[in-house]
This record gives C-alpha cells, sequence and structure tokens, in this order.
C-alpha cells in the first residue's frame, strides 16, 4: 500500500457573455457639481467585484483619478436595465456600458473646460489627477472640480453621459447548430499535481499550475481572487461535493455544510497562476471575463492526474475515494504512469 | 501567486494607462471587513411577518386535498397562501423574453413534480409560528410514479414529467427534441480513423453553497408601490418575473440590491421574490421570504447532472479527425434555463480544437427532481470535464503527450470552428506553453514555438479526411425549412450607440466548410435563438 503522485492537465477556453447575445446592460454616469462622478447601474456585485471594476473603467475614461467615482449598483428606480451578473458578462457587457457613457459625459466635461479655458476641445487632454490641461502647455489647466462648478452654475451643462452595450442577438440553424454564440473566448491551462492513497482511495491536490489568458487583467487582485477562488470550486466540485450523492437516485441528499462535503483550509493546496493578455477587439480595455471559466480546468485536471498517478479513469463525478478504491481493485491495484 | 507575461501580445496592447491594470482595493471593501455592506437582510422592519413554504414530500404525486384549517387557527399565523391566491401561477423564467412555454408554478395546486416543490405558503409573526403551523396542516396524495434517469425519461412509455412538455424532452425549433451541429461528416472520418475511441462520462449534481441563501423581504410603500429588499443576481429579470406572476405593473415594484453574499448562479431563478410581494399584498405588512440551509440546499436549484458520450476519430499522428457528441441535461422537474445552456454547449462543441468533422446532439430532459438552473461555467463545466478526459485518453490511446496532443489540435487564429464561425484572437497554445514551462512540464521544440497567430485557416480546415480512400456518402438534402444564418455583427443596432472599437468582420468565406451553406428565402421560416426562443420573421 503507498501513496502515488501524478500530474494532469487541461486546456480550455470559455465564451464571454451570454450565448447568442442579445442580453444588453447599460450605465448612467454624472458628475455632482464639484467634480465627483457616480456611476448609476442595476448590476450585481455578488463578490466579484463588479463596483470596482466599473469605477476603474470609468475612471479611467474619463481621464479622472478613481477615487472620483463611486459606483451605485442595483436600484431598480435609479439604475438603467442591466441582464443581470451571469455568464461572464459583467466586465464585458457592463464595462463596455461604462465606457460609452464616459465617454459621452467627458465630452461635455472637456467642452466645458474648453470653454473656462478658453481654447478648442481638441487642444485639451485630462491628466488622471484631476485636471485638464492644454496639450503642450501644462502650466494653462483647470481641475475638475473647477470645471464642473463652471458646467452646473454658470454654463449650464449637465456633465452626464449615457451608455449600452448590446452583442446583437444570433440566430441558430436547426439542422447546423451554425450560429454566433460569443464574440470573444478567454483561455487557460492547468496543470495539477495530486497524491492518491491507494489504500483509503484518498486524492490530496498537492499543487496547481496555470496560465489564463483574459485579454486584460482590469485590476489583477480581483482577477487572483476570481482565479484562486475559482479553482478551489473546481477542486471541490472534482473531489467532493453533490447535493445528490447516489445520483440519478435522490436519495441521502445534504441538508447542511456538515453533510454536504468540501474541502477545508488544510485541502487547499499552492497555485502558481500566469496571466496572459491578449485583448479582446470589443472587450472594455480588451477585457474578457474570467469569473466562471476557472472552476473548470480544475475538475478534468485533477481526474486526469489520478490516472497518471495510479492508472485508473473515473468519468463520474465526484471522484471520491469509494470510486478510487473500486477502480483501484477492477484494475487489479495502482499502475502508475512512467512520466508524470 | 499571480504574475503576467507581458511580453505576449504586448503588440496588441496599449499598455499607458492609468488606472486600468491597477490593483486598486474594492470600493466596498471597507463595508465588508466592518459589516456595514448593506446585504437584503440587513434591512430591519418592526412589524415583519416571515413566510415559509410547505413542500412536497413525494417526487411524484397527486394532490388529492388540502386541509389548511387548523394552521390558519395556528397562533401567530396571519395568512395562508394558496395556490388560487397567485395571480398567474404558471410561467418560466425566459417567458419574458419569450423563450419556452410557461410550464412552472410558483405554489403547486394538483400535482406536485418533485420532492420539495411549494404547496402552500404560510404567513406568521415568526419563522417558528409558520413552522409549528406547517406541522398542523393535512394532505393527502396518491403518489405517482417517477422517473429520474435522463436515458429512462425519454424512453417511449416513460412517465410524464411536465405537461408543458409530455415527451420530457425541451422543443427546439417547434420541430426537434435536441439542439443539433453538424459541421462536416464525422461517420465518413471514423471509417478512416486510426483509432476510435467511445467514452462515457457523468457530471454530478452541484449546490452553489453561497454564503448568503437566497432570500428576499417585501415591503409595502406609499402610492401602491412595494419595495423589494432582494440578493437576486439580475434585478430586473427578477423584478419583471415578479411583475408577471403578481399581476402588477413593473412601476409598482422597486427592487433594490446589488451587494449580494455570492451567487454562482443560484440567484437568477426568482425562487423567492413574486411570494414575498404576494404576501406583503395580501397582509399589508413586511413579509420575508429566506430558504433555511436545508432548502438551500435541496430545494433551491442545483447545477444540474449531465451525461456525456463523446466518440473521437484519431490518426497516429495525432490529429483528431472527427468527434461526435451526445448529451443529456437533466433540467429536473422545469425548464428554468436548462435549455439555453443546451445551446450553450452545442456551440462550445468539439472544445478549442480545430476538428473538421464533428456531429453532436444535445437534449434537455425532464425528470422528477428538484429544477436544475444555471452555475458558474453553465454548459461548459461538464462538457469541458468530459472533452478534457477524452483528450487525456486520446493522447494516451496514440502514445503521445497529452500536453502536446492539445497544442497539436488547439484552434488557431483563421481556423473554421463547428458552429460555423472563424476562430480569432486565440490564444490557448500560449497558454499551453507558459503553463509547461513555469510547471517543469517537458514540451518538444516544434510545439513550444507553435503559435496561435501562425499556421491557422484552409488548411487545417476540412482538409484531413482523404475523400480518394473512401468516398463520403451524400450529404442528405436539407429541409425546406432550414435557415441560412445570417451573421449577427453584421447587423447595425438600431438605436444604440456604436461600440467602442468597429465590430469584429465576418468571416471570410473564402474557406467554405463542409457542407457549404445553403442559399434559399428566409422569409417565414422559423428562427430560433437561446434568448428569443422559436418566432417567425
Amino acid at each position: 500500500m503507498a501513496k502515488h503522485r501524478g500530474r494532469g492537465v487541461a486546456t480550455i477556453n470559455y465564451p464571454i457573455g451570454m450565448n447568442l447575445g442579445g442580453d444588453p446592460s447599460q450605465a448612467l454616469v454624472h458628475s455632482n457639481p464639484t467634480g465627483k462622478f457616480t456611476v448609476a447601474l442595476s448590476s450585481i456585485d455578488l463578490g466579484q467585484g463588479m463596483k470596482s471594476v466599473t469605477r476603474q473603467i470609468c475612471a479611467e475614461t474619463l481621464g479622472v483619478p478613481v477615487e472620483d467615482v463611486y459606483v451605485d449598483t442595483a436600484d431598480s428606480d435609479t439604475g438603467p436595465h442591466c441582464m443581470g451578473s451571469f455568464a461572464s458578462r459583467g466586465t464585458h457587457r457592463v464595462g463596455n456600458a461604462v465606457m460609452v457613457a464616459a465617454r459621452e459625459a467627458r465630452a461635455v466635461m472637456m467642452e466645458a473646460a474648453a470653454e473656462e479655458l478658453e481654447v478648442d476641445p481638441g487642444d485639451l487632454e485630462t491628466d488622471g489627477k484631476g485636471s485638464i490641461r492644454v496639450k503642450g502647455a501644462p502650466h494653462r489647466s483647470i481641475s475638475v472640480r473647477d470645471v464642473a462648478i463652471a458646467a452646473q452654475f454658470r454654463q449650464g451643462k449637465t456633465i452626464s453621459g449615457r451608455g449600452i452595450f448590446l452583442v446583437p442577438l444570433s440566430d441558430v440553424d436547426p439542422e447546423t447548430g451554425e450560429m454566433s454564440p460569443a464574440t470573444c473566448y478567454a483561455h487557460a491551462c492547468l496543470i495539477a499535481e495530486v497524491e492518491v492513497d491507494d489504500e483509503t482511495g484518498d486524492v490530496a491536490v498537492l499543487k496547481m499550475t496555470s496560465a489564463y489568458e483574459i485579454g486584460r487583467a482590469l485590476n489583477p487582485k480581483l482577477v487572483e481572487q476570481q482565479l484562486v477562488g475559482g479553482a478551489w470550486m473546481g477542486m471541490s466540485h472534482a473531489l467532493y461535493e453533490t447535493p445528490e450523492p447516489y445520483y440519478p437516485d435522490t436519495r441521502e441528499g445534504p441538508r447542511d455544510f456538515n453533510e454536504y462535503l468540501m474541502p477545508g483550509p488544510g485541502d487547499i493546496c499552492p497555485h502558481d497562476i500566469v496571466v496572459l493578455e491578449r485583448p479582446a477587439p470589443d472587450g472594455p480595455y480588451g477585457a474578457k471575463g474570467p469569473g466562471e471559466m476557472c472552476a473548470n480546468p480544475v475538475l478534468p485536471a485533477v481526474a486526469n492526474a489520478i490516472f497518471n498517478a495510479v492508472g485508473v479513469r473515473i468519468d463520474e463525478l465526484p471522484i471520491t475515494p469509494e470510486k478510487v478504491l473500486r477502480a483501484l481493485k477492477a484494475r487489479g491495484g495502482a499502475q502508475p504512469a512512467r512520466t508524470r | 501567486m499571480l504574475e503576467f507575461r507581458k511580453d505576449l501580445f504586448a503588440d496588441e496592447r496599449d499598455d499607458n494607462l492609468h488606472e486600468i491594470g491597477q490593483p486598486t482595493q474594492r470600493q466596498d471593501m471597507l463595508g465588508h471587513v466592518t459589516g456595514t455592506s448593506p446585504y437584503y437582510d440587513d434591512h430591519r422592519f418592526a412589524n415583519l411577518l416571515h413566510l415559509k413554504i410547505l413542500r412536497s414530500p413525494h417526487a411524484h404525486a397527486r394532490i388529492r386535498s388540502i386541509d389548511d384549517s387548523a394552521a390558519a387557527r395556528a397562533p401567530g399565523v396571519k395568512r395562508i397562501i394558496r395556490a388560487a391566491d397567485v395571480p398567474v401561477n404558471l410561467n418560466t423564467l425566459l417567458s419574458l423574453i419569450q423563450f419556452g412555454k410557461d410550464d412552472e408554478p410558483s405554489l403547486a395546486s394538483d400535482v406536485v413534480r418533485y420532492k420539495g416543490e411549494p404547496i402552500l405558503g404560510i404567513v406568521a409573526t415568526s419563522e417558528r409560528a409558520a413552522l409549528e403551523a406547517m406541522a398542523l396542516v393535512r394532505i393527502s396524495y396518491d403518489q405517482l410514479p417517477a422517473v429520474f434517469d435522463v436515458e429512462e425519461a425519454i424512453k417511449p412509455g416513460a412517465v410524464s414529467v411536465n405537461p408543458a412538455y409530455p415527451k420530457n424532452t425541451f422543443e427546439y425549433y417547434n420541430k426537434y427534441d435536441h439542439q443539433k451541429l453538424r459541421y462536416g461528416d464525422a461517420e465518413a472520418a471514423f471509417a478512416q480513423a486510426d483509432v476510435v475511441l467511445d467514452e462515457r462520462y457523468q457530471m454530478s449534481p452541484i449546490e452553489h453553497a453561497p454564503t448568503e441563501t437566497n432570500g428576499s423581504i417585501a415591503v409595502p410603500d406609499t402610492n401602491g408601490r412595494f419595495i423589494v429588499y432582494t440578493s437576486t443576481q439580475a434585478l430586473f429579470f427578477s423584478l419583471d418575473t415578479s411583475a408577471k406572476i403578481n399581476a402588477v405593473p413593473s412601476n409598482q415594484l422597486h427592487f433594490i440590491g446589488g451587494t449580494v453574499g455570492g451567487g454562482f448562479g443560484g440567484k437568477v431563478d426568482t425562487m423567492t421574490e413574486p411570494l414575498a410581494i404576494l404576501a406583503a399584498r395580501l397582509t399589508g405588512a413586511p413579509v420575508r421570504y429566506r430558504f433555511s440551509r436545508h432548502e438551500e440546499m435541496q430545494f433551491g436549484s442545483p447545477r444540474g447532472g449531465e451525461r456525456i458520450y463523446i466518440k473521437d476519430g484519431i490518426m497516429r499522428d495525432g490529429r483528431i479527425i472527427a468527434r461526435k457528441v451526445r448529451a443529456y441535461f437533466d433540467s429536473g422537474a422545469y425548464t428554468r434555463l436548462s435549455s439555453y445552456a443546451v445551446v450553450k454547449c452545442a456551440a462550445h462543441i468539439p472544445g478549442p480544437y480545430t476538428i473538421p468533422n464533428v456531429s453532436a446532439d444535445v437534449y434537455c430532459v425532464f425528470t422528477n427532481r428538484t429544477p436544475a438552473t444555471a452555475m458558474r461555467g453553465f454548459g461548459v463545466t461538464a462538457l469541458d470535464f468530459a472533452l478534457e478526459c477524452q483528450m487525456d485518453k486520446g493522447a494516451t490511446a496514440i502514445g503521445m503527450d497529452p500536453l502536446e496532443y492539445r497544442i497539436l489540435n488547439a484552434y488557431r487564429d483563421g481556423d473554421m470552428k463547428a458552429h460555423r464561425r472563424e476562430a480569432k484572437n486565440c490564444a490557448l497554445i500560449e497558454c499551453a506553453q507558459v503553463a509547461a514551462e513555469k510547471a517543469n512540464w517537458p514540451l518538444r521544440e516544434e510545439f513550444r514555438r507553435m503559435s496561435s497567430r501562425q499556421g491557422g485557416g484552409a488548411a487545417r480546415a476540412g482538409a484531413t479526411i482523404d475523400r480518394t480512400r473512401a468516398p463520403a456518402p451524400a450529404t442528405p438534402a436539407r429541409a425546406p425549412a432550414t435557415v441560412p444564418q445570417r451573421i449577427s455583427y453584421e447587423r447595425p443596432t438600431p438605436g444604440a450607440p456604436p461600440p467602442y472599437t468597429a465590430p469584429p468582420a465576418p468571416p471570410p468565406r473564402s474557406v467554405p466548410p463542409p457542407p457549404a451553406t445553403p442559399a434559399g428565402s428566409t422569409h417565414g421560416a422559423p428562427r430560433f435563438s437561446s434568448v428569443f426562443g422559436t418566432r417567425r420573421r
């Protein structure tokens, strides 16, 4: 009886946004009289960082510091329509809508600044720090605060913008399935290293190494949060979880977290992640969206690593110790692969 | 640990940005760590009532009689809500966008179709009072035979689960009981393959397991409006669904949410809002309906179990020349969103690989279990499990390194995909190379040098079957109702501002995939999408 180590790999891609499109999102951006901006959305922050990502997109597009933007989500009286926070669509769809709205607000802001500085708006640029200046003559500048005050109280302009983003709905050919499912795809490769105990059937995930291509990491910390958390969920899907342990039989369903198996802190393994950025032509600053895909490669990578370690294929999830032991028994014991 | 490879695709990126790419702290971080972020259940009301739901103990049964008279008299009970109280007691989630038939009641009246299906609502001054009253309800049932296995459910003579779809399969295009994908000639290619690999995979159902269970509080407001604090993942989706079921104008409802304790797809189904609003309307008081952990685990919709069969035709040199997939989505008793995932699944086949001959049939099947719904990776997670295990087996079968086998078959810019769109903006090969380098996975030089940006296109698409060896059977003529695909990106969006970059160009037609897209009139032909369903032009 022994513990056997093995490595397995999976490579995947993931479509961004609702399949076939037809899923719009809107955004409204406006300035208060002292140059602080509010983004009104009806999109949901599930913990993934919707507010933060749209805040950074808005600040970048307006050309103001991120501290000068506040994102208000999910009040149906004030936030315009959004299809919802699902289908890896938040960053791509809502981010694009915010960009459109912020561009419109920026255009008014630059016009108002131009009027104050008595120059052409095309000669102005933002410094990203709260000021607008004449290109090539940075001493001629005005703060966004003063522009907002002037627009509101002297010029009678509203520094605001509306945005919508919609990938038009695709048809599907009933006979061939010909369709346009998505406009961009994110990519990943994940390598899992496991240790299989051929006496108990227990599988421990020792290490994960992955590369994710997600268009643009708008906020690396939020990306890391998704990729680390998603891998944990994938490992949990692979080895532990199900509300129907005897599926398709429905008996013995767990009722709480004492009965619903999930990995604990001691089961979490080191995960080295490398991020690649190949911008999506229609993504906000090229971004795609890592939210859903990051659980997916872990399931097959772990299954393939178990095969590499002991020579058995478990094609039914979750891969419980019972299934591993039964497979080992049918196989006549562990047969580790030569290369790993 | 997270690191970047900024050297890759640098020529396609403008890295001269201020805020984008910064690890800025979350806007809501302070609120989260100090416990002041307002989740739906953080709102307090002095005269709050509580709604609990009596659920079916049987997977399939006819309700003979319900006696709730003792429960109605129980201490603290303010109102019993019965099926007849629900203004519109049949709905399907995607009905707002005209997809599918209304098939699910908010409260069952005559037949229950899964264990846990809601039958009665009890509104009381505390959750305990509601639960104690629930124990006084007497319901007599005639149990009916039930079906739990997807392949059993589609056999002739199987128990019929859902009267809207009596054959236990969702209908596509008013024509088929499944979604098709056809590209090239898979059967002819199997006959020429060196190795044929036919395998079966089974995904388990999964609970979303959010920290915060599903719930909402409906509060009567002034002027006949209701404020609804909710955990929904889709504010207007839930608002419009609630307005439909309650038969009220949508502007009578004011939904507030946006800060949610984890969703993962399990908070799209609008399971609590319609009845919480109804209870508030019937009692004139604020009403909370929140799932217990037991309800969330067993009766809140899970990720569905999916059964997937994959058959690959592989050449000794590592090329996959054919892939055939048959997949069954276990939707449970009602449709919810599984019908949508089926189309998404078909679009994802054969995975991120260039395979010249692909055939797939994907089914949405009804069984007597808790309705399934969206979960992170909807329509794709189970397929990726099956595809990537299959890739490993394929590599083993021909004695090739599993990562090199994937790189060899990986799609590249310019390749034609099975759903007949040109691949672009690909990066699978680069991900494989970078992960291999990081994990010290040895790759041969030629595989380290391959690129998503080079070598794609005509030479790889449709050219791998030697048609002289065994002439492929003629492609059957297609039915006249077949709709040639329009490329959606060619269409302007009326009234919408232009996107920030030019939309992707339509795929060049110079590389016609086999079989060629037929020409023909499209007028009057049924068209279908997973969003808008079947309709006529």
